[in-house]
């Protein structure tokens, strides 16, 4: 009998090409966007190589691209300049690309699974740090530097360090209201935003069984807010009807041979991870940030923290300089807060879900005068669908602005930049300083409690008012 | 390509924890292409006003911390995003090498193609009283006494001995009194965790 892994374990066995430390593994797909990519194909240009395994190669447009008047162009020189070079490289390399004028265009952690280019078991990369995002369906996938995408270009390869394994047990269930946002920011608040480093972290759990493809993208995509190397959450039905006749899944008795490699990849009875924490889903309420990490959160039920609740004090130092920042003080309640802007999008809650769930919540109401509200959909797929079913209607109809899609204010280098001073409710992952525009103030939330902050000017308990 | 054994220079305390790629280097400058022209652009908002000013009281534009190698800063250094401007700002700016008791790993890979030298430090000591609280002894070891020797006396040139894992310092010149000063950073930073 063979020694019980874990599913991290079985995806990086079936991936080693050199067994050393650190290990030489073999990349299935390796995504690329027009951020992190020209100096990697300048440095393979320059050194006269070619890229590797094109085939297994896919680029998209994303962060620096605007999400309004595209028909217009990229009016940004240097944006335009980034988006210009990803076209020429990926055409010399022939690689294929999602451009800006192309439907399926969106933000990379959005079009891999939409396109069924995210499968269980594969080993996937990207120069981009959300790339845990795939790790929803049982694959090993991790962010990389620019060197490192060079390499990958170069060789289908890449150097590791075998990190640790991690289980986050969340078992009961989710209570009503309480969003997959909801549970990361927890998980996140009990491990801290360094818990996670060095360590593959597995999602377990029956909360976890219970959720939907795309929340499971959710938790995963922020993984590294926990500081951890990659999420992993094991393939099943779920995930095996979210693949099924997506247009880049395999297809006839590939599929067949597929489905049957998927359901060996769950962690074995018995198999041990290095470190275990342990979630009760059913005490969770909805979150809202309060301050500049994705650690640093209450319930909206809460107050501001003072910075002596802390008894660390490098982070009761951390708390001083981000209620400065953040403009707050201790004992604000956070329903007290009002907000300026609204941001529903990114690749951890650009989805269809999630703009049901804000759409379900701002029906028939309408955004506070005081407030800027955008959808910036995850993809132009993500788009399509949400207007098939109504969705861009209940927006537009409340007063929200119905964008074009990608990565946006989540990390404004395209022009959504959020103004110095302004406060965001925002279903982003980063609540860092200077995240959405210098001096902006970020509070990372819920799609649903992001809508009902959109509609009421301030931050509410959205299971006050969520329909049944 | 040498082994690095000893960097000497002017250093820098950074004491926060959990500094993250967005704040090494802002997203406004992530739209060039090229792999250079980053130095200027290092630890952005904190270092410059709203009007693009430098700001005098950050500590990288500091007058006797120019032309400084080697940045001492806080747990979980270099979190977040996976630019790898960050380390290539760092090291256009000057530096040659960072302390810090723990790097994101992301950031640490990155640096190691680099050649950003990252030195691991003990985080904190464990008891308070190896700090010297009566002015006796400096801390020995580990991110509290690379931060106190840097700190210490700032217009000093420090050694860090890369096989020693040390930053050292002729011990006469330590300045106790700025270190033992109530006020200072370091005071409030003290940990008996």
């Amino acid at each position: 009998m063979s020694t019980p892994r874990t599913l991290f374990e079985k995806v990086w066995d079936s991936h080693v090409v050199v067994d050393s430390d650190p290990a030489l593994l073999y990349v299935d797909l390796h995504l690329v966007h027009e951020v992190t990519s020209p100096q990697a194909f300048a440095g393979l240009t320059a050194s006269g190589r070619t890229v590797r395994r094109p085939d297994l190669t896919v680029a998209t447009v994303d962060h620096g691209i605007p999400t309004t008047g595209r028909s217009l162009g990229i009016r940004d020189p240097l944006s335009k300049k980034q988006v210009d070079a990803l076209i020429q490289n990926c055409r010399d390399q022939g690689i294929t690309m999602f451009g800006i004028d192309d439907p399926r265009q969106g933000i990379v952690h959005v079009v891999g699974p939409e396109q069924g280019l995210t499968q269980p078991g594969l080993l996937i990369v990207c120069g981009d740090s959300h790339t845990s995002t795939h790790g929803a369906f049982g694959a090993l996938a991790f962010g990389i530097g620019t060197t490192e995408v060079e390499h990958v270009l170069a060789t289908q390869t890449i150097w590791q360090a075998r990190p640790q394994t991690m289980a986050v047990e969340v078992e009961g269930t989710l209570p009503w209201g309480v969003a997959a946002k909801d549970l990361i920011l927890g998980i996140i608040a009990q491990i801290g935003v360094s818990g996670g480093t060095r360590h593959v972290i597995e999602y377990r759990g029956q909360a976890i069984r219970d959720l939907s493809m795309e929340q499971r993208m959710t938790i995963c995509n922020m993984s590294i807010e926990g500081g951890a190397r990659a999420g992993m959450i094991a393939p099943d039905e779920t995930t095996i009807r979210y693949v099924e006749g997506r247009p880049f899944a395999p297809k006839g008795t590939d599929w067949d041979a597929a489905v049957a490699a998927w359901e060996s990849l769950a962690t074995d009875p018995g198999a041990g991870f290095d470190k275990v924490e342990v979630l009760d889903a059913g005490a969770l309420v909805p979150h809202v940030s309060w301050g500049v990490n994705p650690a640093q959160t209450v319930p909206v039920t809460g107050h501001v923290p003072s910075p002596d609740s802390y008894s660390d004090p490098q982070q009761r130092e951390a708390a001083v300089r981000a209620l400065e920042y953040m403009a707050l003080r201790p004992g604000t309640a956070i329903a007290d807060i009002n907000i300026d802007h609204v941001f529903l999008g990114s690749c951890t809650n650009g989805r269809i879900e999630d703009l049901r769930a804000a759409a379900k919540v701002v029906e028939g109401r309408k955004v506070d005068d005081r407030v800027n509200a955008v959808v910036v959909p995850g993809s132009m797929q993500v788009k399509a669908q949400a207007e098939a079913e109504g969705l861009s209607d209940i927006f537009e109809r409340a007063g929200f602005s119905w964008r074009d899609a990608g990565c946006s204010s989540c990390l404004a280098m395209n022009p959504d930049v959020i103004p110095s001073g302004d406060r965001c409710a925002s279903t982003s992952n980063r609540n860092y300083e200077g995240r959405q525009g210098r001096g902006a103030r970020t509070h990372l939330v819920s799609p649903a409690m992001a809508a009902a902050a959109a509609v009421s000017g301030h931050f509410v308990d959205v299971r006050e008012w969520q329909l049944s | 390509m040498n082994p690095v054994r000893a960097i000497t220079g002017t250093m820098v305390p950074l004491d926060r924890a959990d500094v993250d790629t967005d704040q090494i280097i802002p997203q406004q400058f992530l739209k060039r292409i090229e792999r250079d022209g980053y130095g200027d652009f290092l630890f952005y908002n904190w270092a410059h006003t709203d009007d693009g000013t430098p700001s005098s009281d950050f500590i990288i534009n500091s007058p006797d911390r120019r032309g400084a190698k080697v940045l001492v800063a806080g747990p979980n250094f270099g979190c977040g995003s996976s630019r790898e401007h960050a380390p290539w700002a760092i090291q256009q700016w000057g530096f040659d090498a960072v302390i810090t008791p723990s790097a994101a790993d992301i950031f640490r890979n990155n640096s190691s193609f680099t050649g950003l030298l990252i030195v691991v430090a003990v985080e904190r000591l464990s008891r308070p009283e190896v700090l010297g609280m009566n002015g006796a002894a400096a801390p020995r070891s580990g991110l509290d006494r690379a931060l106190h020797v840097v700190r210490a006396a700032e217009q000093l040139r420090r050694t860090l001995d890369v096989p020693l894992q040390q930053v050292i310092e002729p011990f006469h010149q330590l300045d106790d009194h700025d270190f033992l000063n109530p006020g200072h950073a370091l005071e409030k930073t003290r940990s008996s965790s």
